[in-house]
C-alpha cells in the first residue's frame, strides 16, 4: 500500500514539475504578453494541481489534505484573476499603440 | 540528507542572485518586483530554518505589504527621473556605499561564524517556563509574556508610523470624503475577486490569530491577512478608504496598545510587576491583548497602504 501511494506521489509531482518547466520555458520564449500568460496559467493550474494531487496521499490527516486542496483552489482563483487583469492591460496597451 | 543540503545551498544562491539583481535593476518597478521575489525566497529560508512564525510574517509583511507600499511609491516616482539619477550619481558615494555594505555584511558574517558551539540560546529557558502562560507556541510566549514590553512598544511604533504618514500625506480633514484607490469599476474581474475572496480571507486571518496560541501564527500574521482583504475591497472600488478623522476609527487604531497598557498596569496594581499577568488568567488575558492588537494591526497596515494615495488625486 505504501509503495503504491509513494509511486503515485512521485509520478504526479514529476508530471506537475514538468508543467512548471514547460510554463517557465513558455514564459521566457513566447513572443507577446497574451501567449506568455497562456503558458504561465498552465503552470499554475495543472502544475500546482498535480503537485497537490501527489501530496494529498502523504498528508497526516484528512484535514491536512483538505488544506492542500484549498491552497490549490485559492491559487487558481488568484492566478485566473491576475491573468485577466494583466491581459486587459496588455490589450489596452496594444490598442493605444 | 545530501539532497536537502543541495536544496538549501540552491536556495541560498538564489536569494543572493535575486538580491543582486534587485540592486542592479534599472527601473524602479523592476526593482520592486525583484524585492517581492526576494522576500518570497527569504520565506523559504525561514521555513528551512524551522522558523515558521518568521516565515509567515516575512511573506505577509516583508514581501506582500511592503511590496504594495513600494509599488505605490514606484508608480508615483517618474521612471525617467529614476534612470537619470542612477546614471548621474557620483562614483565616490556609490563606491563608498558599496564598501560600507560589504563591511557590514563581513562583520555580520564574522559574528555568525565566530559564535561558540553550541551558540548561546535562551530557548531552553523559554521552553522550561512555558507552563507559566499555558500557551503552546514558544514564539507567542516570548512575544506576549517574556518580552511583552518590546511587543507593546512595537504596536505603539506602528500607530506612530501611521500618524507620520498622515501628517506627510495631508489627508483631507473632516467633511471631505476620501477618494477610492482605483477607478470604481464594479463589474471588473478585480471586483469579482474582491467579492469572492474576503469571506475566505477573513476566516483564514482569524484562524491564524487563534492558532497562534499553540502553533505558528498570531496577531501580526492574522492582522496582515485581514488588512490585505480590506485593501482588496478598497482597490476594487467596492469600498472607500475611511476618513482618518472619524472618531471610531481612531479609537480602533489605539485599541491594541491601550488594552496592552491597561492589562500591563493592572499587573503593577496587583503588586507583581508592569506587564505581569496573574498566573490563573495568563492565557485569557494574552488572548484578549492579541485580539485587540489584531484589530489595530489590520487597520494600521491597511491605512498605511491606503492613506498616501488618498491625497494623490
Amino acid at each position: 500500500m505504501n509503495i503504491v501511494t509513494n509511486t503515485f506521489t512521485v509520478l504526479a509531482i514529476t508530471v506537475g514539475v514538468f508543467f512548471f518547466l514547460a510554463g517557465t520555458v513558455g514564459l521566457l520564449r513566447f513572443p507577446d504578453p497574451l501567449t506568455r500568460l497562456h503558458a504561465l496559467t498552465k503552470a499554475d493550474n495543472l502544475g500546482l494541481g498535480l503537485v497537490v494531487l501527489g501530496l494529498v496521499p502523504q498528508a497526516d490527516a484528512p484535514l491536512g489534505a483538505l488544506k492542500l486542496i484549498a491552497v490549490w483552489l485559492l491559487v487558481q482563483l488568484a492566478g485566473a484573476t491576475v491573468a485577466q487583469l494583466i491581459a486587459r492591460e496588455a490589450r489596452r496597451g496594444v490598442s493605444q499603440a | 540528507m545530501t539532497i536537502v543540503f543541495a536544496l538549501d545551498c540552491w536556495i541560498a544562491v538564489l536569494v543572493l542572485a535575486v538580491a543582486s539583481w534587485t540592486i542592479m535593476a534599472r527601473g524602479s518597478f523592476a526593482a520592486v518586483v525583484g524585492f517581492v521575489a526576494f522576500g518570497l525566497l527569504l520565506t523559504l529560508v525561514w521555513v528551512r530554518l524551522d522558523a515558521i512564525d518568521v516565515a509567515l510574517t516575512e511573506a505577509a509583511i516583508g514581501s506582500g505589504l511592503t511590496g504594495a507600499l513600494l509599488l505605490g511609491a514606484a508608480s508615483r516616482l517618474p521612471e525617467a527621473e529614476f534612470a537619470t539619477q542612477a546614471q548621474h550619481s557620483l562614483l565616490v558615494p556609490r563606491v563608498a556605499a558599496a564598501l560600507l555594505s560589504a563591511a557590514v555584511a563581513g562583520v555580520l558574517a564574522g559574528g555568525v561564524l565566530l559564535l561558540p558551539d553550541p551558540a548561546p540560546s535562551l530557548a531552553p529557558v523559554a521552553d522550561a517556563n512555558a507552563v507559566a502562560t499555558g500557551l503552546g507556541n514558544p514564539v507567542t510566549n516570548v512575544l506576549m509574556a517574556f518580552r511583552a514590553m518590546d511587543t507593546m512598544l512595537e504596536k505603539v511604533v506602528l500607530v506612530l508610523a501611521l500618524v507620520g504618514v498622515w501628517s506627510l500625506a495631508q489627508v483631507r480633514r473632516s467633511g471631505a470624503h476620501p477618494l477610492p484607490l482605483h477607478r470604481p469599476d464594479r463589474d471588473s474581474t478585480l471586483a469579482f475577486l474582491a467579492r469572492l475572496l474576503p469571506p475566505v480571507g477573513i476566516v483564514v486571518g482569524i484562524y491564524l490569530l487563534w492558532e497562534g496560541a499553540d502553533h505558528p501564527g498570531g496577531a501580526f500574521q492574522g492582522g496582515a491577512i485581514l488588512a490585505a482583504m480590506w485593501l482588496l475591497v478598497m482597490m476594487a472600488g467596492l469600498g472607500d478608504a475611511p476618513s482618518g478623522s472619524r472618531g471610531r476609527l481612531r479609537l480602533a487604531l489605539i485599541c491594541g496598545p491601550s488594552v496592552f497598557l491597561t492589562i500591563g498596569l493592572f499587573g503593577l496594581w496587583l503588586g507583581e510587576a508592569f506587564l505581569a499577568y496573574p498566573a490563573a488568567y495568563a492565557k485569557p488575558l494574552i488572548l484578549a491583548i492579541e485580539f485587540a492588537m489584531t484589530l489595530t494591526i489590520a487597520l494600521t497596515l491597511g491605512l498605511l497602504v491606503a492613506a498616501p494615495r488618498e491625497s494623490a488625486a
